[in-house]
């Protein structure tokens, strides 16, 4: 069937920000959609609120709005845009389900808007688990044993037929929200409160634990012609009871007989069928019992997902391309599979290795946050390893993880160390834990078998063989030491082990091993992702490593380099707080430029969830960990023909910029700004030489080596002080000190954090300004092309900070200082590329906080903002162009931007959501419109904080905060909301004459703050505090304002902004605006 | 994107000397050696070497009786995770003559397994390869075609290359070979097992509606079951019975099943039986080689393709409704287009290469398809065929 002619635009609605459970994996499905939409004629309408993403470049829709993702928002720009069709299916579940919304509110109907891909009925269908249900007994397919509550009386009722353990699972949640599995009735009351309350429809599932059963996905593709394709099989390395972006996944399975994969296949084409997904991909998970094969279906999403993504870079077959196009009308024997070239999408990819994904956590970031995992996820990002054999893909995978591993690294599993008693090593495997592949590798290390650690941790025993397998490995290899014939050491890294494990393992330097290895000259070969097992020639260069070969003749490589000129450039890993989507954004933005410029350009990357890693973004992909060993590999392999111009290392953010020592000195060409220069900014002492030369101010500080020297350097700078080890990304284990007893407690926990490296100490410039200026340079120009003020003042990390471009309360003078400043900074650092400066202007001082001579965060927000491409430029100026070769006059018009960061604190209970110089902020959102009150209302509207436009307002603030709050308080009475205030800021508002109403502290009895809130008496909070007692003191507010979705600010400026947005929200609704109305001219 | 062309083949370098821990080898016709770890059972055997892309169904593979006279390369690395049970086999002995895999073989792990893989290989006589660079040797066959030679497995390492290079030339190739006379059942026998379901394994036929004979040249017992589920009353006939001993046990329907070998040679004795059948106006449904012979019975020529097709993931589309089925494939002739009589209707074909996968017979009741739409292994969406043949019986009785 051709494609639809009866539809001309069509309306794409994106994930939003980076949240767990949805990650980039959105942003290179929505890419995929509007590339393939685009292609076929459509009029492409985009909405995503997410200004990091690929798919909001102006140039790949028609019309694109960064606008928040709310019905509201979608019924304006439906009503303007007036779309013929809605695809709903990849944007996650925020677009699902604001999809849903739209044709509950009849706004779908009024204008005439056909849901293409998945429709109204069907998502209801695959969604509400009682319709699901339902569905599923029709085709004969058993789901566990459930019922369905929306009260605590009716869930209750529910247990004593299901008993315990039993799983909580909250109605339209995304990726498990507040649901849980509950042991006790105390744990099942709390679970069940928790998932009323975070499903939308106050609706709970109790069902039946099939918690330990192994876990499968299929990935299965449907087109209007009912023909259905499996694209991938998953099966999770983690039993039941860990959500699947928690487990380590293998594709394909590996523990199915063809009989129970064919049952299991038909079973996903079956549900597709029943519940109506007429075309596109859906994911299918089933639980089956290990000792029995019974299968279960468990749940299916009717759109493309973090899996699909997944499958797709697994397989090679590019799901949301193929679903965009299938959605159109398109049938799959219509359409093509890029890879071969020659044989047609209908097909079932069929793959000669073994993929593992593993999930990245950031625990790390959340003190008191609890390590265990359930079925809500918490990982924040994961990468993915291909190999031709588990036990190769699982320790490219452990490597690709950036958190330290070089392999199955050794764990201390406190209390088991002699092996002796090993109940203890079982109790900690039947913990479900980040680290638990560890754990049981050491449990075999310590001498458990296969079935004792397999009645701990629920693993399939085949897996835990493989482990046990490398464990001996590494036990012969510390025995006996590194071999000295070649087979010998082609035999372990066949296995997967990389030199620096190696390393580890025998007691040498990594460069020892890689020596060794290239005296024997075991190198890796490179194989393709072809979707067909090389049945087909690939003309695709998709590739990954491994090593093959009998150590006699030459193993078989088909990376094929080419002639051209080329350049390499680095990836950004697996997603974590600190270093995400924005990179993987410059990355594919150099590539872009680099492809215009006429390089041919090679992508290095192991994130399956992003744009990066499609095998069309880039020339040529090698899916490889980004450690020195693999990465030098390749790029021998790339330099035996044709040249290469250099490696880009600046874009990916810590990941590739960690690379870069090993790369010169492996002698690899480094483009752009040299890596001394990063140095120069990084190294204190030698930076604040350069400071000096040039006449520019930091805050006073010092470098400390013990806590005696931080004692007397914060003495001399004075308290309160900012401090944080060197070399660090994302803020990690930077902390404000007011006092010293806070300091030596600091010192205790920081010089384990960062090892042997110094702790640098800054004064904190209380309540100061602080300001991120993202400029380029070909080494002879500067231009500067982006200044953007931060709502919060300097002290909260920049990443987590909103922040507003151009700046709105910064005088000409400061601005005017800051560029002067920025230029100079520039070229003596010898910048060449992009370069990142944060500033603190206190008063008209302008203080010099960082320079980061390389790719920050808010490149894309900038691009987005101002309309001139900057990443793509600092490409080019790194490939030796001049600045005065580009176009750098941006958009002419007089709108603002503001930036909000989104946080996962509703995922970790117990943890404080109040903001520091540690990075916790999982993405963001940017706000857009014609001026700073609009502009900030729609980024919280886009973060998810909706406004009040009348109500009450909690305010307690500190003592010094006080002044500040009278203008706020006045502005509040002005727009009509009541105040409600603890006794000591009361009594500073009413001084002013602002009525106000008291409330008692928490700590000052009964009923307080937190009981009035929890009876809905507050409807914002305005939250200022300082001082480890006070901030214990307020913990419950913020804690209950997060989990009651009452908007809370806990800074003046913040609330200063709020106030700002609920005027300008009253004073009209809110219009929207795409993107390419905004930067008009300036593309 | 730049397109570009593989990388040579480096296989062809003189070598004669077993790597260290060496227990296997491969020796092609053209001398090429391949260093492995033996597995299965210890000797040498001949054989076409072929490559199959499917990643589940090990076992149903190796005991396909079609595999007789090849020895098959997996592509998918781990093959025998799940090891070996009685249940997934399709013949009692296997006909394929040895395997090549890139991983050693693991300790089983699933709930119906009941042997390791090794030791099934070994109970049977199978002789195995692995730590071989399957993808490699399937880039070979795919580029220069299906390759005869020889696999070895001495486990104390010693081998005679020069009689193993001599073996592999000597090995005639399938062209021209009759294997079905060798795999075919000795004689005449009734089946009634159905379909395996999860949870109940293999079914008995309770009652039965029409008369099947099926002429056995190789068969796969899921076919056999698959008759069965669909009520069949199944008579499985030696592939050299006659026309007319087969009519005399007044079928229904004849079934004309899959099989090793060259079409043309099986066929000396099978197309004059086929045609007759054809003519006698007996509903006849035919699979694989039996599509294959059932074409030559009405004038078609076959050939030996350049090095098949053998998987689990074989887009076909039916011609009549547009739709497209993914099929198991396991064959390395096919029927040339270009020699079908008018008589003949081609319904099926094959989205990879355009070949053709089915056809029918425009003015009797009768049709055939080259892929296996019983499955076992691979998917099961071809299995519409067993009911429309069903159907084609209710309509002649």
């Amino acid at each position: 069937m051709p494609k639809r002619r009866d539809i001309e635009s069509i309306l794409i609605i994106g994930a939003g920000p980076i949240i767990i459970g949805q990650a980039c994996e959105f942003d290179y499905s929505g890419t995929q959609a509007c590339k393939a939409l685009k292609e076929e004629g459509y009029r492409v309408i985009l909405v995503n609120s997410n200004p990091a993403t690929i798919m909001t470049d102006p140039g790949l829709a028609d019309a694109t709005y960064i606008e928040p993702i709310t019905p509201e928002i979608l019924a304006r720009i439906i009503e303007k845009e007036r779309p013929d069709a809605l695809l709903p299916t990849m944007g996650g579940q925020t677009a699902l389900n604001t999809a849903m919304e739209l044709a509950k509110r009849g706004i779908l109907r009024e204008y005439e808007v056909e849901m293409i891909g998945a429709n109204a009925e069907v998502i209801e269908k695959a969604e509400d688990r009682l319709l699901f249900r339902e569905a599923m007994t029709r085709i004969g397919l058993e789901s566990p044993r459930s019922a369905i509550a929306h009260s605590m009386e009716e869930a209750k009722a529910a247990l004593l037929e299901i008993g315990l353990p039993s799983v909580i699972r909250p109605s339209f949640t995304l990726a498990g929200t507040g649901g849980g599995i509950a042991y006790n009735q105390d744990e099942f009351e709390q679970i069940v409160t928790a998932g009323l309350k975070a499903s939308p429809v106050c609706e709970v599932l109790v069902e039946e634990s099939v918690l330990g059963w192994k876990e499968f996905e299929m990935e299965v593709v449907r087109d209007r012609a009912d023909n259905c394709i499996i694209v991938c099989s998953i099966e999770n390395v983690d039993p039941m009871g860990i959500h699947t972006g928690d487990s380590i996944t293998v594709a394909p399975a590996l523990t199915l007989t063809d009989k129970e994969y064919q049952t299991m296949r038909d079973a996903s084409i079956a549900c597709l069928r029943e519940i109506g997904v007429d075309t596109g991909g859906s994911n299918v998970q089933f639980a089956v019992n290990p000792d029995t094969g019974r299968l279960i279906v468990i749940e299916m999403n009717p759109r493309v997902s973090r899996s699909s993504a997944l499958a797709s870079k697994a397989t090679g077959f590019p799901i949301a391309k193929i679903a965009a196009k299938l959605a159109v009308g398109y049938t799959l024997d219509e359409l093509q599979n890029d890879i071969t070239e020659v044989t047609p999408a209908s097909f079932e990819p069929t793959i000669d290795y073994v993929v593992t994904k593993m999930p990245r956590f950031t625990f790390e970031k959340f003190p008191g946050a609890e390590k265990t995992l359930t079925t809500s996820m918490k990982s924040v990002g994961e990468a993915m390893a291909i190999g031709r054999n588990f036990a190769e893909s699982l320790q490219k995978a452990l490597r690709s993880m950036e958190t330290g591993l070089t392999g199955l690294n050794e764990v201390d599993i406190p209390g088991a160390a002699s092996g002796e008693n090993s109940d203890i090593a079982r109790a900690a495997l039947a913990v479900p834990t980040p680290d638990r592949l560890l754990v049981i590798a050491q449990a075999f290390r310590l001498g458990l078998s296969v079935a004792d650690v397999q009645r701990a941790c629920r693993y399939d025993a085949w897996f835990l063989r493989q482990i046990e397998g490398i464990v001996a490995a590494e036990t012969k290899v510390h025995e006996r030491g590194l071999p000295n014939d070649r087979a010998g050491l082609l035999h372990l890294k066949r296995l997967g082990f990389s030199d620096a494990r190696l390393a580890e393992l025998t007691g040498v330097a990594e460069a020892a091993v890689a020596a060794r290895r290239n005296e024997l000259d075991v190198h890796p070969v490179y194989k393709r992702i072809d979707t067909c097992a090389a049945e087909f020639a690939s003309s695709t260069p998709y590739m990954y490593s491994t090593y093959e070969g009998d150590g006699l003749a030459p193993a078989e490589c088909e990376a094929d380099p080419s002639e051209a000129n080329k350049v390499i450039i680095l990836g950004g890993g697996p997603n974590r707080i600190g270093q995400g989507i924005e990179f993987d954004y410059c990355c594919v933005h150099a590539v872009y430029a680099l492809d215009e410029a006429g390089y041919e350009t090679i992508m290095v990357n192991c994130n399956p969830e992003t744009v990066s890693t499609d095998y069309d973004t880039s020339d040529r992909l090698y899916f490889e960990p980004l450690t020195s060993e693999d990465v030098i590999e390749l790029v021998r392999v790339e330099q035996k023909r044709g040249a290469l111009k250099g490696v880009i290392v600046q874009f990916g953010g810590q990941t590739p910029l960690k690379l870069a020592a090993a790369l010169e000195d492996a002698k690899i060409p480094i483009l752009g700004t040299p890596p001394d220069a990063i140095d120069l900014a990084e190294d204190r002492e030698r930076f604040q030489k350069l400071l000096a030369r040039l006449g520019l101010r930091q805050p006073n500080n010092g470098t400390a080596n013990s806590l005696a020297e931080a004692e007397r350097i914060a003495e001399s700078i004075g308290y309160p002080v900012v401090i944080r080890p060197s070399y660090v990304l994302g803020g990690r284990a930077m902390e404000i000190v007011h006092d010293r007893s806070v300091l030596t407690r600091y010192m205790t926990e920081a010089v384990k954090v960062s090892g042997k490296d110094p702790v640098l100490i800054d004064s904190y410039l209380q309540d100061a300004i602080e300001v991120d200026v993202d400029a380029i340079s070909d080494g002879r120009d500067v231009h500067v092309a982006g200044i953007m003020e931060h709502i919060e003042e300097a002290g909260i990390h920049s990443g987590d900070s909103a922040c507003s471009l151009p700046p709105y309360t910064l005088s000409p003078a400061v601005i005017e200082d800051i560029r002067a400043q920025t230029k100079k900074l520039g070229l003596a650092l010898g910048v060449i590329g992009l370069m990142n400066v944060q500033y603190a202007v206190k008063g008209n001082d302008v203080y010099i906080l960082e320079v980061n001579p390389r790719a920050s965060r808010t490149v894309p927000f900038v691009a987005k903002a101002t309309g001139v491409a900057i990443a793509k430029l600092a490409a080019r100026l790194m490939a030796g162009e001049p600045l005065t070769n580009f176009r750098l006059d941006g958009a002419k018009g007089s709108h603002v931007a503001v930036k909000e960061a989104v946080f996962p604190f509703a995922r970790f209970p117990n943890v404080d959501t109040l903001l520091g110089p540690e990075m916790k902020s999982t993405g963001e959102v940017m706000g857009l419109d014609s001026d700073f009150g609009r502009a900030f209302a729609k980024s919280q509207l886009g973060s998810g904080v909706e406004l009040p436009l009348e109500g009450a307002v909690f305010v307690s603030v500190r003592d010094r905060d006080k002044p500040g709050m009278i203008a706020v308080g006045k502005k509040l009475v002005e727009l009509g909301f009541s105040l409600i205030a603890t006794h000591g800021t009361a009594a500073a508002l009413r001084a002013h004459g602002i009525k106000v109403d008291d409330v008692k502290k928490v700590m000052e009895g009964r009923p307080h703050i937190v009981d009035t809130m929890k009876n809905g008496g507050v409807h914002l909070v305005f939250n200022t505090t300082d001082g480890a007692q006070a901030i214990a003191d307020s913990f419950s507010i913020r804690r209950t304002a997060l989990m009651n979705k009452i908007p809370y600010y806990t800074t003046v400026a913040g609330a200063r902004a709020a106030v700002a947005a609920i005027g300008a929200l009253k004073s009209g609704k809110l219009e929207v605006t795409p993107l390419q109305s905004y930067l008009e001219g300036s593309f | 994107m730049p397109k570009s062309g593989p990388m040579l083949l480096d296989l062809h370098l003189p070598k004669s000397q077993a790597p260290l821990g060496a227990t296997a080898v491969i020796v092609l016709a053209d001398g090429t050696e391949l260093w492995g770890r033996g597995m299965g059972a210890a000797g040498s055997v001949g054989g076409e070497i072929c490559f199959n892309t499917s990643i589940t169904g090990y076992q149903e593979i190796l005991t396909d009786p079609s595999y007789a006279g090849q020895i098959i390369a997996f592509t998918f690395p781990h093959i025998g995770n799940v090891g070996a049970n009685p249940e997934d086999i399709e013949t009692t002995t296997p006909a394929a003559r040895g395997l090549i895999v890139r991983e050693d073989i693991t300790e089983p792990s699933n709930w119906r397994s009941s042997q390791h893989l090794d030791g099934w290989l070994r109970s049977h006589g199978l002789i195995g390869i692995a730590g071989i660079d399957t993808r490699s040797l399937t880039r070979r066959l795919r580029d220069a075609g299906a390759a005869n030679g020889v696999v070895c497995h001495a486990p104390e390492g010693i081998f005679d290359l020069a009689e193993l290079r001599s073996q592999a030339k000597a090995w005639p190739g399938l062209e021209g070979m009759d294997l079905a006379k060798e795999v075919t059942c000795r004689q005449t026998y009734h089946w009634d097992e159905t379909l395996w379901t999860l949870g109940q394994g293999y079914g008995r036929q309770a009652v039965s509606t029409f008369h099947v004979v099926a002429v056995d040249y190789g068969a796969k017992r899921n076919i056999l079951r698959c008759l069965a589920s669909n009520g069949c009353r199944v008579t499985v006939v030696p592939a050299s019975t006659s026309a007319d001993a087969i009519l005399r046990l007044r079928p229904h329907g004849v079934f004309l099943s899959n099989g090793p070998g060259d079409p043309a040679a099986t066929g000396a004795y099978a197309v004059p039986t086929i045609k007759h059948i054809i003519e006698a106006g007996i509903p006849t449904f035919g699979i694989c080689l039996g599509h294959q012979m059932m074409a030559l019975a009405l004038g078609a020529k076959t050939e030996k393709m350049h090095h098949g097709h053998r998987g689990a993931n074989h887009p076909v589309k039916d011609l009549v409704s547009g739709k497209v089925e993914i099929t198991s494939q396991n064959h390395g002739f096919v029927v040339v287009e270009g020699s079908l009589p008018s008589g003949l209707e081609v319904t099926h074909k094959s989205l990879f290469d355009g070949s053709v996968e089915g056809f029918k017979v425009k003015d009797m009741p009768a049709f055939a398809v080259q892929y296996h739409p019983e499955a076992s292994p691979g998917p099961r969406d071809s299995r519409y065929l067993f009911e429309r043949f069903v159907k084609m019986m209710a309509e002649n009785a």
